[in-house]
């Protein structure tokens, strides 16, 4: 497949950027933080997401989708990194989607996918016990019952977990792990949200005693760690992507402040210092950009996925967007400090994404075992 | 069955009945290389074949025009013809600085009588050109070149030197860049001018690199004739054609050295020379930069086939040369630290098995010009930064 977008991709990145621009550009999440919204988004622009067809772009048709694919979905979340818009898209409409697709029972796809097409079911994956990535470490447990299981155990650090109507859950099985499909208002289930310094919230969920029915298993029983590998790479490469809209949005950002910005009398972009670290991190960006559509493609041509891939798209996006974001603050100096100026939101996210799934040196240490070494 | 497809048959089976068998392996060393030029003495029978082979078909350059000695192949058939090259591993019927360097500048610039009298023996392998660009006080800053070429009536009499000329004691014809006005600002005064080496007053002397190799010498010029006709273009507009071939140049130099790294993984040669512990690479120090290396390296390599398909599609990356110049060099060079510091002492041994006779420390070693030559790395980010960012002044 050739490096390039088709031209019905160049449609709808326009169109996503054209739709997030006007209506839900970065001074959309300052107001949901200083609204004090609990929510972390807004519902209103939820249902005009959802009126923009992205909920249902990697939902199959038979399920009322548009079965539009990886490379698309891709596509509208690296527009969303450059307006850092919150909202339920990476959790749901990717993950979520991504997990229910490829693990999915057909009633259990029925169930869920047409609601979350329309936009009123919300998922979350919860799978982190330890506030350093390990999902291979799982306390949590499910006991066989005759009929269906019971659910004891706590997930941290749960994505969207605060707003969530099914949390996908990750339990030991006795033998291996198995994934779990867990409506949230579930008796035993408590959600504790918090902030989350991006301003996004999250969500720390215990379930005790839980009792689930014999269909909530999601996939095959003791073997969800490999169901679970190849959901959270889609998760990580749609967090490659969101990255790298953050990453060319604040590089784009701060070469304008570059040209404008004046000291000893002319534009501090002429000094060559700058230069240099402006035009290495160029380099790095497009190597960026090649990598995360290759990553994007390699999923609509094998949903099964390329761990290899997906650990080399996760590590490096969060290496270079952490440097495109870091000196974006340098570069920009004293302002770049203040809440005032956008850039801060940028570095904030950026932070956020880079812990989400494993940050680079957790993908790093994955993609060398992956390769032999 | 599509043209292409038939082209793609007949190509096959063409090569089968005429790329001798030994020419269907990777180069051992650069030592493997045909150059041609007059004095060019063929390492086997097979290398002589497999050029006169191609030459005949014009596919040594298939994209040039047929009558310039070119096989006047499109886009799409130059993909077919480089495909079924690889597939059989056949070797380079021909190196040329010719090919890569001063063809393109000549089919662009080059009035009708040049092309035809230059292009058609580049294409066949008969004649080797040189570079004649830097200068001993003009490395990067190459527009404040000295070489003076005054005129004398129906030629140019041609004073001074150049410097780091590949394989200057080689070359047969030199393509070089002159001073032809001394008033008005440097980069009006350059005309680009072709000569034979053997004219009168031309000298050579090998300049000896920190490997112990001479691939590169000085070029003197003392009372040299340049006859007018061989000025490439407008006299005192060379500045436009050397900036075009030196596009031309850092594309061979990114690609060419991204080729050379292409041989076996980093973690590859890591594992063999150290093995494992514990089931991950048995010196854990290294493996951070040996991963990191190879993930740059990937995503170097996936955006050299982005751009191929960009072009393809009718979008260009832009001074995009300057990006694969700058990178694919730096990634070079960091290939070579990590070679040398898996191989330890082993590396330092200039001659015995252990370092296969100083091949890895001397590739090490020649690894230090690739961020040089063919404009500095510091040169291509001032490119990228004015050129593609838009920074000033």
């Amino acid at each position: 497949m050739a490096l390039v977008l088709n031209e019905e991709q160049v449609m709808l990145k326009d169109a996503a950027r054209n739709f997030l621009r006007e209506n839900a550009p970065v001074s959309h999440l300052r107001e949901i933080r200083d609204s004090g919204n609990t929510d972390g988004f807004s519902r209103i622009l939820w249902s005009e997401i959802v009126d923009m067809g992205w909920t249902a772009i990697l939902v199959p048709e038979e399920y009322g989708g548009l079965d539009y694919g990886y490379t698309g979905m891709g596509i509208v979340l690296e527009e969303s990194g450059r307006t850092l818009t919150p909202s339920p898209l990476l959790g749901t409409a990717l993950t979520g989607v991504a997990a229910l697709t490829q693990a999915g029972s057909e009633s259990q796809c029925a169930s869920l996918l047409p609601a979350i097409a329309s936009g009123q079911h919300l998922l979350a994956l919860a799978c982190d016990e330890s506030s350093r990535h390990q999902p291979g470490i799982v306390e949590t447990r499910a006991e066989a019952l005759d009929p269906g299981f019971r659910l004891q155990g706590r997930k941290i650090a749960v994505l969207d977990g605060h707003v969530a109507n099914t949390f996908i859950v990750s339990a030991s099985t006795g033998t291996g792990i198995s994934l779990f499909l867990v409506p949230a208002d579930s008796q035993g289930v408590t959600v504790e949200r918090y902030p989350v310094f991006d301003t996004h919230a999250a969500a720390n969920v215990t379930f005790d005693q839980v009792k689930l029915p014999a269909d909530s298993l999601l996939g095959t029983l003791n073997h969800g760690q490999d169901a679970l590998d190849r959901i959270l790479d889609v998760a990580r490469i749609g967090a490659a992507c969101e990255l790298l809209g953050i990453a060319l949005e604040v590089f784009e950002r701060t070469i304008q402040y570059l040209k404008d910005r004046k000291q000893f009398g002319v534009p501090i972009g002429s000094f060559q210092a700058l230069q240099h670290r402006a035009a290495h991190l160029f380099c790095e960006l497009e190597l960026c950009k090649s990598l995360v559509l290759k990553a994007l493609q390699s999923l609509d041509e094998n949903p099964q996925g390329n761990a290899e891939l997906a650990s080399l798209a996760k590590a490096r996006l969060c290496k270079i967007a952490h440097a495109a974001t870091t000196e974006a603050i340098q570069m920009h100096g004293g302002i770049g400090m203040t809440d005032d100026l956008d850039i801060g939101f940028f570095l904030k996210r950026c932070q956020f994404l880079e812990t989400l799934y494993g940050d680079r040196h957790f993908h790093l240490d994955r993609y060398a075992r992956i390769r032999g070494y | 069955m599509t043209d292409l497809e038939l082209f793609r048959k007949e190509t096959r089976s063409w090569l089968e009945n005429h790329c001798p068998q030994s020419m269907r392996h990777p180069y051992k060393s650069e030592a493997d290389a045909c150059w041609g030029g007059r004095n060019w003495q063929f390492q086997s029978d097979d290398q002589r074949v497999w050029l006169e082979n191609m030459a005949d078909r014009g596919w040594t350059v298939p994209a040039w025009p047929v009558e310039y000695g070119g096989g006047g192949l499109n886009s799409g058939q130059v993909k077919v013809l480089k495909e079924e090259l690889t597939r059989i591993h056949a070797r380079p019927p021909l190196e040329s600085f010719g090919i890569s360097m001063l063809g393109p500048a000549l089919l662009k610039f080059g009035s009708e009588e040049l092309k035809q009298q230059h292009l058609p023996p580049i294409a066949r392998g008969e004649i080797r050109w040189a570079q004649g660009y830097s200068e001993p006080n003009a490395g990067s800053d190459l527009a404040s070149l000295q070489a003076r070429a005054e005129d004398n009536g129906d030629h140019y009499l041609l004073n001074g030197s150049k410097v780091w000329t590949s394989y200057g004691d080689l070359g047969d014809w030199m393509f070089c860049l002159v001073r032809t006005d001394f008033q008005g600002k440097k980069h009006e005064g350059i005309s680009f001018v072709l000569f034979d080496m053997k004219t009168p007053g031309v000298s050579t002397r090998p300049i000896k690199l920190i490997s112990g190799k001479s691939p590169f010498t000085e070029t003197l010029f003392e009372n040299v004739r340049v006859e007018k006709n061989q000025v490439v273009g407008q006299v005192n507009q060379g500045w436009t054609i050397a900036k075009y071939l030196l596009t031309h140049e850092r594309e061979m130099i990114g690609d060419s050295s991204q080729l050379r790294a292409g041989s076996i993984p980093v973690s590859q040669a890591a594992l063999n020379a150290l093995g494992t512990d514990k089931g991950i690479l048995a010196e854990p120090l290294l493996r951070p930069d040996i991963a990191g290396l190879e993930m740059d390296a990937k995503c170097f390599q996936l955006t050299v086939e982005r751009a191929r398909d960009e072009v393809k599609a009718g979008v260009s990356l832009g001074a995009a040369s300057s990006m694969f110049k700058y990178y694919g060099t730096e990634l070079n060079k960091r290939r070579y630290e990590l070679l040398m510091a898996i191989s330890g002492a082993d590396a330092l041994v200039w001659e015995g098995a252990a370092s296969h006779d100083g091949h890895l420390p001397k590739s090490w070693l020649r690894t230090k010009g690739n961020s040089i030559e063919g404009g500095t790395s510091e040169i291509q980010l001032n490119i990228i930064a004015k050129h593609i960012l838009g920074l000033p002044g």
